[in-house]
């Protein structure tokens, strides 16, 4: 499984954020919307099929986030932390190798 | 050396702001304000004012422009009055929120409809709920004074909080009048160079400023809000000391006229309290016992200094060019709140006059001073008066 190519800002954010109240609310970390973790808002959560996958980059280029980022191989990997489950990916798929499927929590 | 000047109140706010030095001035034109930034183009065209004079489209982006100014870091400065004042309403709430301590100059004026482009109060005092600190000049000197107070209390750390400088439609934006423009190296003492403390663009420490917030976040926001707002009475009461000593002229949150012994007292704000005053030395002469008072701030309001002023009468009578259908007008409400708790209270009676511009007459102040008459006397009378109607057309 690959590694998110934002682990490092999420790491430094998660370390440096604090709740503490600033004036007029600003935000003084940069990135610091990464803890917000908005797969939280899922309903439906894409399910992959390698074996349908052709590597053509759609999934990747579409996700609106982003939350798909691409392994040593070029497959798509879903970060489930920030995926919102918008189902644009399965939509764009050519081979249907994303569908979009009710999550249960 | 001051200059001793005559102008009108319009021209009082402008050079208020050239002695200020604003960076940013954003500013559609409206009556009874145009003259305030069309004065202002006239000292940057003319190299008078180092600044940026942004023409806009609408009020909404004038005070849009003001934000983003201020947000960059630097004083900016706007100008309106009435429609345009609503019209900026959104973004009152979000300049308060972002806590930008940037500074207007209204010329009050009514609201429509019907399109009426005179006095009363209501723009501004619609705007009470925004967390703006409210001031209301009584004359030209006071429009001037009180935007450079309001600079200083606006960007002082405790608060930073925007302000908007209330001065009467006509009465005032197109009277003319003796004003002392003070000297600039006084005013630059007086005011120094703004420091943004916290909202400011530094590429190398990137920022996010008007962010969202969650139900987690956001009531604290608004309590910050709260506690600025209060914080804002006691740096009001030191930046009124120090303009004194700085200017000589002496301004209070509340001002008392001929209150001691006084059995009513006349509450007003705005031009209105130079006319109340004329007629509370007239009603002594007849041996009533009158006294008038000022609301020079309206927010924060001033709690303590009502609580003061009421202990010395028996009778407030509340003169306002407002009204809140079904209520009464402001003042009423915020001194009922002031005392509601308090043992030992006056009556309070709500008179509602000069709306749109109608002139508020020694006459009216007799028929209102005898309805407080009637109250200090015991008898029932209306909660909330309307003075000066003209029955006979309605």
């Amino acid at each position: 499984m690959a590694e998110s190519p934002f682990k490092e800002d999420i790491e430094r954010v998660q370390k440096e954020y604090s709740e503490k109240m600033t004036l007029g609310a600003v935000a003084v970390i940069p990135g610091s919307s990464v803890v917000n973790k908005t797969g939280s808002w899922r309903v439906f959560m894409p399910e992959f099929n390698k074996d349908k996958c052709v590597r053509c980059f759609l999934c990747y280029i579409y996700c609106p986030e982003p939350a798909i980022y691409l392994d040593e191989e070029n497959y798509p990997v879903f970060d489930y932390d920030y995926c919102k489950g918008c189902g644009i990916c399965a939509n764009e798929c050519p081979t249907k190798a994303i569908v979009m499927v009710r999550e249960t929590k | 050396m001051p200059i001793r000047t005559v102008m009108k109140a319009n021209e009082a706010a402008a050079w208020a702001a050239k002695l200020a030095k604003p960076k940013v001035i954003a500013a559609f034109p409206i009556t009874p304000s145009t003259l305030v930034p069309e004065k202002i183009s006239e000292f940057v065209a003319n190299g008078e004012l180092d600044a940026e004079f942004i023409k806009v489209e609408s009020e909404h982006s004038a005070i849009s422009a003001c934000v983003g100014a201020s947000a960059a870091g630097v004083r900016t400065f706007t100008a309106t009055a009435s429609q345009g004042l609503a019209l900026m309403h959104e973004v009152l709430f979000i300049a308060a929120g972002m806590r930008l301590p940037i500074v207007v100059a209204i010329g009050n004026r009514s609201l429509s409809a019907p399109i009426n482009i005179w006095n009363d109060w209501q723009d501004t005092i619609s705007e009470r709920d925004t967390g703006w600190l409210q001031f209301y000049a009584e004359n030209n000197q006071e429009a001037l004074d009180l935007i450079l107070i309001a600079y200083k209390v606006a960007e002082n750390e405790k608060v930073l909080l925007p302000a908007m400088v209330g001065f009467d439609a006509f009465i005032l934006t197109h009277t003319v009048e003796p004003v002392e423009i003070p000297d600039q190296e006084l005013v630059d003492e007086f005011l120094g160079e703004y420091e943004p403390k916290h909202a400011f663009i530094d590429p190398h420490n990137p920022i996010t400023q008007g962010t969202l917030a969650f139900p987690a976040h956001y009531m604290e926001t608004r309590y910050l809000l709260w506690k600025a707002n209060e914080a804002a009475k006691k740096v009001i009461d030191e930046a009124f000391a120090e303009f004194e000593k700085r200017f000589g002229r002496k301004y209070q949150k509340v001002e008392e006229y001929r209150t001691d012994d006084a059995d009513i007292i006349l509450v007003t704000m705005g031009s209105l309290a130079g006319t109340v005053k004329d007629y509370v030395d007239r009603a002594r002469e007849k041996g009533i016992k009158v006294g008038a008072a000022k609301m020079t701030v309206y927010r924060p309001f001033p709690v303590e200094e009502v609580r003061e002023l009421a202990k010395k009468a028996k009778v407030i009578a509340l003169l306002e060019k407002n009204i809140t259908f079904s209520v009464g007008g402001a003042l009423f409400q915020d001194f009922s709140r002031a005392l509601v708790n308090e043992d030992e209270k006056p009556k309070l009676v709500d008179f509602i006059l000069g709306l749109g511009g109608r002139d508020v007459t020694f006459q009216n102040l007799d028929e209102a001073l005898s309805i407080a008459e009637k109250a200090l006397r015991g008898e029932k009378v209306d909660e909330v008066n309307w003075i000066g109607l003209r029955k006979e057309i309605l």
